[in-house]
């Protein structure tokens, strides 16, 4: 057999494939948002990869435990911005003052979980999918909101992850979640990918799905939007950056998850902590001002979490470990600003040295599913919790 | 009348079954058979398997791995170091625990390359694959174990067991240090028994949820304390001082128990020849488990006494195993995809590092499952990422020659300059490597793919798949291969095609 002959042999084989059926273009209207549906409001998650520093974050200068219990990493009092007489931020986070002051940033103190497991893969597996401390749960808990509740197909997908390519919440079947770390990237890799049809086994039709979903979010998705907004030229801050542009494509999307990492400070923490803080801080603030240009701060949540929180006594390496309960950030134009929650309290730490935690940080997904899309929480999170009155009516 | 037709049909089907197990499996029932138990199959490997009837094929593979039973592929240099003692970790500066540390994860590194290049130079790609099934099953993760040689140690006790006995294989992982770590057995003491083990033994080892109380696992803690870890070797030590000598009482059964009795009491029960026969039929059959053939080799495993190898002799040569419906309906994991296209293309490097970080990068990153639970595989292996992440290795891989130093500098500087800085900073950094250690790669595709036409290896004369697409794909190709005069441009075509994902 001479090549020829052999090249022909492959080409006579049956068209079994054909690249013009591509699945959802048939029924799509010519507007990419769709009237009536809970997701134009929009969730951004940022998630603090390593467990932040609660008690270095949201500050309780008065309480004089805090000071004892950490003679090299407290944070001196009149360094301190001061939100009340007791509570107040890291200096590093400056940016997100006017924030404050607008009443536009809810801090939720003392979120954690009963029997809190300290191993960050566990812990955050039960974040991602709100199960109880001993429960294995296979979807992410965003993941489920939309197999209950499906964003419109003409959306360019239920969720954006930039930056990790770990799905988090929204891992689990069914759920189109497209992972991306710069938008111009994607749309060039995306070129990679074809939308075909005829799925002849399940596993096919799994792999057919998912790179119609990437050729589907790539024909949706643009980068070309300048924004007067200036982002942080850190690698949190091209995230944000990138958050900005996919939200101005316009183009249908219920959830955006960041990631800044380096949170896991065992050693050294004073100067890392406070980096990591600026870099948050400082891309919170331009997230806030680009959608102010898009004008989406009005239908945006941001939300930051973790794994947990980190060990209030201070190591011996001027670092601190694994804890339990921790402060997070909820922020939009659409926040009702101030302190929720239960201040740390020093006084009632756990056998490990650990805080106990004041709201089941299940209550922020109900706050979530329950009050900023309107849906019912109680057989995602399988029980009722109750939602944290962090949003205006 | 109704009664006898029915009779003649069961005879048939008989007859059939019969007359299967006997003919030649053919050329794509080799093709699926080595594609399943291994990594990537040439074309002579194929034609001789093609000859061999179900039987034979799964004998002359079973015999192959239960032959090769510990590895070729000398160890790294330090499998036998000892641990550091608590007193000296303790008496370490914080700069030499972290120079510890990245040791330790360099060892890692390290670990895994021996492990892809065993894969890749194995006489016997099922054993490999055995290995990697209860590697899954007994899932063990260098983050919570960091002492790295515990974990080659484990590797090498499961590929001693991995065909062998199944009770043998849950009484050594009973007693394995990195297990022991692992689920906190090795402090697990009478006047504090943790229950992780015993949890996992049931719910992830044998018997699945559903067949065992809280109670039974509070009380096969009691009977798991003692088996711990001499800290001075690392080596597995029954520490009688903290055993636990009482009487408990599991599955209704009260005695002074120890963990190997309980491990016999689990064995006892028939969900656990049926739970680990189900896991074996998703991993080498088909994901949909067919409830009732699945109890019938369960019997059959329960019966040898959980003989391994019989099983998978039964499983392999089984008609479901060669159903048209369970043919290329699995996904390739990720170790599967990238050293399947490394053993196809006979893509040789002494460095396979950017390989093991492409696996991880794709979701399997060996001797770091996600958690106890393993990595879930089937169709959780493919998402907007890791589809993405397979095409661009792809297309990296497979890109012309004459382009391939401009195209790799230039995704060199676009890792560098461009989005993947945003990524957090581990897997960026770990991007960034596998970018640059594989331009070092040498490897020339337009010779492969003329090699495998000139020398005849093409030419089958047989009908169905031709040869070319059958080495690449398990399937014919859902897009029709476009005439072209270059091989290689043949098989970049079957490469990009979404067939290749699947085995």
């Amino acid at each position: 057999m001479n090549r020829r002959n052999f090249l022909n042999t492959i080409g006579s084989l049956p068209l079994i494939g054909s690249l013009n059926g591509v699945a959802w273009a048939a029924n799509e209207p010519a507007t990419n948002v769709a009237a009536a549906t809970p997701y134009n409001n929009l969730l951004i998650l940022i998630e603090l990869k390593g467990a932040n520093d609660g008690l270095n974050t949201i500050i309780p200068f008065a309480n004089p435990l805090y000071a004892e219990i950490r003679p090299r990493l407290a944070i001196a009092r009149d360094q301190v911005l001061q939100l009340d007489a007791q509570t107040g931020l890291h200096p590093a986070m400056q940016p997100l003052m006017p924030i404050w002051q607008n009443k536009e940033l809810a801090i939720v103190q003392g979120l954690g979980y009963p029997n809190p497991n300290l191993s960050h893969f566990r812990s955050i597996e039960i974040w991602d999918t709100a199960s109880k401390s001993e429960e294995y749960l296979d979807a992410g808990w965003l993941a489920r909101v939309f197999a209950q509740t499906p964003a419109p197909r003409q959306f360019a997908a239920d969720g954006l992850v930039v930056g990790s390519s770990d799905m988090g919440p929204l891992s689990g079947q069914g759920v189109r979640t497209i992972a991306l770390a710069d938008t111009a990237q994607f749309l060039r890799n995306a070129k990679l990918a074809q939308t075909r049809t005829h799925p002849r086994n399940a596993a096919l039709k799994h792999i057919l799905s998912v790179e119609n979903e990437i050729v589907h979010a790539a024909s949706k998705l643009n980068a070309n939007r300048v924004f007067k907004t200036e982002f942080p030229r850190n690698a949190f801050g091209n995230q944000v950056r990138t958050a900005a542009q996919l939200v101005a494509s316009n183009a249908g999307m219920a959830t955006i998850r960041l990631t800044l990492s380096g949170f896991d400070t065992h050693a050294g923490q004073l100067g890392t902590h406070a980096n990591l803080l600026t870099a948050l801080s400082e891309g919170m603030s331009a997230l806030k001002s680009a959608l102010i240009e898009l004008d989406r701060w009005d239908s945006t949540l941001v939300m930051t979490y973790a794994e947990f929180g980190r060990r209030p006594k201070e190591n011996q390496s001027g670092g601190t470990d694994h804890g339990t309960a921790a402060a997070h950030l909820v922020m939009g134009g659409r926040v009702r600003g101030g302190l929720y929650g239960q201040a740390p309290e020093l006084n009632r730490l756990d056998g490990n040295g650990n805080l106990p935690f004041a709201v089941d940080f299940r209550s922020m997904y109900a706050t979530v599913i329950d009050k900023w899309w309107g849906l019912d929480s109680s057989r995602i999170l399988q029980g009722k919790f109750a939602a944290v009155d962090v949003l205006k009516v | 009348m109704i009664k006898r037709i029915f009779l003649t049909v069961v005879a048939i089907g008989v007859t059939t079954a019969a007359l299967a197990q006997d003919t030649a499996i053919g050329l794509d029932g080799a093709r699926h058979l080595l594609g399943r138990t291994g990594f990537a199959a040439s074309s002579d490997e194929i034609r001789a398997f093609a000859k061999l009837s179900r039987n034979e094929a799964a004998d002359k593979l079973i015999k192959a791995a239960v032959a090769s039973n510990a590895a070729i592929t000398p160890p790294p240099a330090w499998v036998n170091d000892k641990p550091i003692s608590p007193a000296k970790l303790q008496a370490m500066s914080r700069e030499e625990r972290q120079m510890e540390q990245r040791r330790n994860a360099e060892h890692a590194l390290e670990l895994r390359e021996w492990w892809f290049r065993e894969m890749l130079t194995t006489p016997s790609p099922l054993a490999e694959k055995m290995t990697l099934f209860w590697h899954n099953h007994f899932a063990t993760s260098q983050q919570k174990v960091r002492f790295t040689p515990l974990l080659y140690r484990q590797n090498v006790m499961l590929r001693q067991q991995a065909l062998g006995n199944f009770g043998s294989l849950l009484r050594q992982v009973a007693r394995d240090p990195a297990m022991l770590i692992y689920l906190d057995g090795a402090n697990s003491r009478k006047e504090q028994p943790n229950e992780n083990f015993a949890r996992e033994v049931m719910e992830l080892f044998t018997l699945g949820e559903g067949n065992y109380t809280e109670r039974d696992i509070k009380e096969a803690a009691r009977a798991f304390t003692g088996l711990s870890i001499d800290r001075e070797t690392g080596a597995f030590m029954f520490r009688r001082g903290i055993h636990d000598y009482g009487n408990k009482t599991v599955f209704g059964k009260t005695g002074n128990f120890d963990g190997d009795q309980i491990i016999d009491a689990l064995l006892a029960k028939p969900e656990a020849a049926q739970f680990v026969t189900r896991k074996l039929w998703k991993e080498f059959i088909s994901s949909t488990p067919d409830e009732l053939e699945i109890t019938k080799l369960a019997a059959g495993f329960r019966d040898s006494g959980y003989n391994i190898a019989k099983l998978m002799r039964s499983v392999l040569s089984s008609e479901a195993f060669y159903a048209p419906e369970h043919r290329a309906a699995l996904i390739k994991s990720p170790v599967e995809f990238v050293l399947g296209t490394m053993k196809t293309f006979e893509i040789e490097t002494a460095n396979l590092r950017p390989f093991v970080i492409a696996s991880a990068l794709l979701g399997q990153n060996l001797f770091a499952t996600p958690n106890v639970k393993g990595w879930p595989g089937g169709e959780a292996w493919i998402n907007s990422a890791t589809l993405l992440g397979r095409k661009q290795l792809i297309d990296r891989l497979f890109k012309n020659e004459d382009r391939m130093d401009v195209a790799m500098r230039s995704v060199d500087a676009m890792a560098e300059m461009n989005g993947d800085v945003a990524a957090p900073g581990r897997e960026a950094r770990l991007r960034r490597q596998m970018e640059r250690q594989m331009g070092g790669i040498r490897w020339n595709l337009d010779k492969w793919a003329n090699g495998f036409v000139e020398t005849g290896r093409g030419n089958t004369g047989a009908t169905g798949m031709p040869a070319l697409t059958r080495v690449v794909l398990p399937m014919a190709p859902l897009v029709a291969v476009a005439d072209t005069e270059s091989p290689a441009d043949v098989v970049r075509q079957l490469v990009n095609d979404p067939a290749y994902q699947l085995k």
